[in-house]
């Protein structure tokens, strides 16, 4: 039997019996839309068809669209696949890492941070593939033999790990989320008494009964399935930080990218899945399963990357300084004094002061500073990544190529599209899944159920 | 020739666990228990052999790797060899370092997807799949054992309802 001490505070509230759980979780499903969620997947769906539109014409016309030039090769573009990747790592570690931990309190949330995962890495995949210029051509990255004979595609090259990190990771994890979904769709099956959601829900639980054999091997595969995930997100955000790591540019080469990446990767998915589970929870009345201890647990895994983000900020710096190489350091001093400086200074305030907030029991149990912080922390990992990229670039070996990067209206209108297009993605999501992971967490009703802590 | 099959519902998972272990020591097979999430000890408790999909799982990873260390020395070393970034292109033992992220992947991707891919068709789950547990109510908050019945239906039945069971259901099965 599972134990738990009386000390801990529960993680479901308001009594829940099994029962409530299934109806609680159900409910969104099997009830109407109301005028928010309605309100809020038009802006989204507009904001998506804008960003469509801006693709199109990027694909159509070329990428001489958007705002780069011959110094600056890369930026707009790829610190939004940087940005939207390591958003996804969020999911990852709450369903995997928080598995092998044993902690309980991932119940609640994983399936949401799961979902997020894959819709934020489906936005990260689009920015590469039309930054190749011809999109169609995007076979070339798979290794095929070719019409000029087998050259084949160079394993040597951090880009090329990167095609194989990312289709690992997303595959992975939306086999990962569906296997853990199949029970909860068997659910709302049983439950389904429309013939038209009967029929689809059939469908997508596989025949799911629950027999004890079956719940045997899921768990079994539950376990092995985190064991893999577990290495496969460190590895993700390392090679994504290796297609710098490994050039020569200075700002970029620099051995501490692969852990630094992995805690801002972690540290920008925390902040998006409080940002979205904080309004979802409101949305879709899940606070007796989404509670302050689950906001405070994640504010606490938000203040600690955050803070390894700053260590590593400074130790950058340090570093820069230590190696004694010219290129390096100009490379950082232009970083917070050069033309970005306002970019340099965003990041350092929202990354390094913004999570120390969390110190205070009152501040990261407050759900209004919770989501202002959750904000914050995204804009300043987006300026992480736009500093990173621009400031390293904008300024190359040549004083006479020294330029700047602006971005255009296509470069804003995909980024604002992709974040239309996750926002479509979660929101039909949370009216048609099961958004809490109800199978599972009905093991711990008799151990972490707040009627059983009186 | 039919069977009859006894259903007894139960609405408490420590209840039916100590139930199974009741019945089992009566020397009675219990023939299956759908419930709705996964009961630890179960599983001991019903005498099902352990799971060898971890098996299965790190034999598929072996291949994963061997595929893709295959696959990269037959395309950088063999096929068509390049110097590029003056790495060695002549061995593959030589060139390592820059195949470990990709048979990595290859590793994870192939014991990840097929484990899965023979836990499906091992638990015999499919889209299209028409089967459901014999009552609806255990996706929600049942617990259902199932025992075949062979003419000791009573003894079965006052067994159940002794093990705490709340309802019981006597079907005929062809």
């Amino acid at each position: 039997m599972h134990y738990e001490s009386p000390i801990r505070e529960p993680l479901i509230l308001q009594d829940k019996t099994l029962h409530d759980i299934t109806e609680d979780v159900a409910r969104p499903i099997e009830g109407k839309a109301n005028k928010y969620w309605w309100a809020l997947f038009i802006a989204a769906l507009l904001a998506f068809m804008w960003g469509a539109g801006c693709l199109a014409y990027t694909a159509g016309t070329g990428i001489g669209v958007w705002g780069l030039n011959k110094t600056v090769g890369w930026a707009w573009d790829i610190t939004n696949f940087v940005w939207w990747v390591g958003i996804g790592h969020a999911g990852t570690l709450i369903s995997a890492v928080l598995l092998l931990f044993r902690q309980k309190w991932r119940l609640s949330i994983n399936r949401s941070a799961e979902a997020m995962t894959i819709f934020a890495v489906v936005q990260a995949g689009l920015f590469p593939i039309f930054h190749m210029g011809r999109p169609w051509l995007a076979y070339f990255v798979l290794p095929l033999p070719n019409n000029f004979g087998s050259l084949w595609v160079n394993f040597n090259s951090p880009l090329l790990w990167d095609v194989f990190a990312i289709s690992t990771y997303l595959t992975v994890s939306l086999v990962f989320w569906y296997m853990g979904l199949i029970p909860d769709f068997a659910m709302i099956r049983d439950r389904a008494v429309k013939p038209m959601a009967k029929k689809i829900y059939t469908i997508l639980s596989f025949g799911w009964s629950g027999k004890a054999k079956h719940w045997q091997r899921f768990e079994e595969l539950s376990l092995v399935l985190a064991g893999l995930a577990t290495p496969l997100v460190l590895s993700v955000h390392t090679i994504v930080s290796m297609d710098f790591a490994t050039s020569i540019i200075p700002g970029w080469h620099t051995t501490i990218f692969p852990p630094y990446f992995v805690a801002g990767a972690i540290f920008s998915g925390f902040a998006m899945v409080q940002t979205l589970l904080l309004v979802m929870r409101k949305v879709v009345n899940m606070e007796a399963y989404i509670t302050i201890k689950h906001i405070e647990y994640m504010n606490i895994v938000i203040m600690v990357t955050g803070s390894i983000v700053g260590v590593a900020y400074i130790t950058e710096l340090f570093i820069a300084w230590y190696s004694g190489v010219e290129f390096e350091q100009y490379a950082f001093l232009n970083r917070a004094t050069g033309p970005y400086w306002w970019a340099y200074w965003s990041m350092m305030t929202c990354n390094v002061i913004s999570p120390q907030f969390m110190w205070f029991k009152k501040l990261r149990t407050s759900i209004a500073f919770t989501f202002f912080i959750s904000i914050v922390v995204n804009i300043g990992m987006w300026f992480e990544r736009f500093v990173i990229i621009v400031t390293s670039l904008h300024r190359d070996y040549l004083p006479s190529s020294w330029t700047m990067f602006s971005p255009t209206f296509v470069d804003i209108g995909i980024f604002v599209g992709t974040i239309g297009f996750f926002f479509v993605l979660f929101l039909l999501y949370a009216r048609t899944f099961p958004v809490i992971a109800q199978a599972e967490l009905k093991t711990i009703v008799k151990s972490s159920g707040s009627q059983n802590k009186k | 020739m039919s069977k009859k099959v006894i259903y007894g519902v139960y609405d408490d998972d420590d209840v039916i666990l100590q139930a199974v272990k009741d019945i089992r020591a009566k020397g009675i097979h219990v023939d299956e228990v759908y419930s709705p999430f996964p009961i630890h000890g179960l599983d001991h408790a019903l005498g099902l052999k352990p799971s060898r999909l971890a098996i299965a799982s790190f034999i598929y990873g072996c291949i994963g790797l061997s595929l893709g260390l295959l696959m990269m020395w037959y395309m950088m070393i063999q096929d068509w060899p390049q110097i590029i970034g003056g790495k060695p292109n002549f061995s593959l033992l030589q060139n390592l370092p820059a195949f470990v992220p990709i048979a990595f992947e290859l590793t994870v991707f192939f014991a990840a997807h097929l484990m899965v891919i023979t836990y499906l068709m091992r638990c015999k789950l499919y889209p299209g799949s028409s089967e459901t547990s014999p009552d609806p109510r255990t996706t929600d908050d049942k617990f259902l054992m199932e025992i075949e019945a062979h003419g000791n239906e009573a003894d079965l039945i006052a067994l159940m309802k002794e093990t705490g069971a709340q309802e019981i259901k006597e079907e005929q099965i062809a």
